[in-house]
């Protein structure tokens, strides 16, 4: 029997069960608002998205592998193209390119043109430092390091931010070699 | 976008291999060797506790991962037995058998190894287990309640494969 070749980001997001975009959107930023009232502070809003975003990394990553019927990848190279092409395709419907590899093939940037979740928003001026979409750095964080990648992954551009694009740098600190779990004594 | 899960298991199961109820145990691990679910059908003898019996288990796959990896005559770099190896290095193993029964594995890139023993004349199991991989997904990792790397205890999770299972082997 032959292996089932690995399916396109398109194909697993046209088979799968989706919510309406603005019930998602509109969720998101009540998220977003209710830890802003919660936290108060900015910063605090950022580090909880992420940490948010993590948790929901360290799932999704799974149901990605069943879905996608990716197997292992190469390099971090192509596990970036695959969170790009389809990865972004399955969970948000979206495409994103990777672009601005460093010289040893461990830091790159994920361009994100259309970003639903911040669709209707506008940041006002009290909360110009929030990372608004930081739920997404955490969310790539989370799932690499359940494939063994420690990774960095911080916003490079922002169009909340006056950018002309949605940018994450994410940079691969190490890969964790599997290791025998139990002490030999135990 | 997706979320709140569909109970539909896409894709859909694959074809039963040989008829009759032939599996034996099913064993999910998690990367750190944690047992997340023991399932037992049909096992008339027990030697060991089972905490015994999962390190033995685990440990059994772990060494015949490396040695199969270090046997591979097909990749020129590898290193020395017994040294971790990075995640998707080397080669790895989806079944043996033994007079008295198969064992069919499955590792994906997160970590979780799912195991299935079975008669040693049952048919290729790999598409199964994909299919119980997208029944952990369904029911395990998408339930809130759930905490990762905690033991399964997910009824529906529980009845779903022993419903599946009695159908392919």
């Amino acid at each position: 029997m032959a292996p089932a070749g690995p399916r396109s980001g398109d194909a697993i997001f046209a088979s799968a069960e989706r919510v309406n975009a603005e019930l998602f959107t509109l969720t998101y930023g009540a998220i977003v608002r209710q830890l802003l009232t919660d936290l108060e502070e900015v910063e605090e809003v950022n580090k909880q998205l992420d940490q948010m975003g993590y948790n929901i990394g360290i799932r999704l990553v799974d149901e990605f592998l069943a879905k996608s019927n990716v197997s292992r990848c190469i390099d971090f190279k192509e596990t970036a193209e695959v969170i790009a092409k389809v990865g972004f395709k399955m969970f948000l419907g979206v495409t994103a390119s990777v672009t601005n590899w460093d010289a040893d093939g461990t830091c790159c940037s994920i361009v994100l043109e259309d970003n639903p979740l911040v669709d209707f928003v506008e940041l006002p001026d009290t909360c110009q430092g929030l990372y608004y979409c930081n739920v997404l750095s955490g969310v790539i964080r989370g799932a690499l390091e359940m494939v063994s990648m420690k990774t960095e992954v911080t916003w490079a551009r922002d169009m909340l931010r006056g950018d002309d694009a949605f940018e994450l740098q994410v940079k691969l600190l190490k890969q964790v070699p599997e290791e025998y779990p139990y002490k030999d004594d135990e | 976008m997706q979320f709140f899960g569909g109970s539909e298991i896409s894709p859909s199961p694959p074809a039963p291999t040989v008829s009759g109820n032939n599996a034996n145990m099913m064993y999910v691990f998690n990367r750190n060797g944690i047992c997340l679910l023991y399932r037992e059908w049909n096992r008339p003898l027990r030697t060991l506790n089972p905490q015994q019996d999962h390190k033995l288990m685990f440990g059994l796959l772990f060494s015949l991962k490396s040695l199969t990896a270090k046997m591979d005559p097909t990749i020129a770099e590898k290193g020395n037995l017994g040294v971790p190896q990075l995640p998707g290095q080397g080669c790895s193993f989806h079944s043996f058998h033994t007079n008295t029964y198969k064992l069919s594995f499955m590792e994906t890139p997160s970590g979780i190894k799912l195991i299935l023993v079975t008669h040693p004349r049952t048919g290729d199991l790999r598409e199964s287990l994909k299919y119980i991989y997208n029944l952990y997904v369904e029911y395990v990792v998408k339930n809130p309640l759930y905490s990762p790397g905690t033991p399964i205890r997910s009824e529906i999770f529980n009845t779903s494969l022993d419903q599946y299972v009695r159908s392919i082997a």
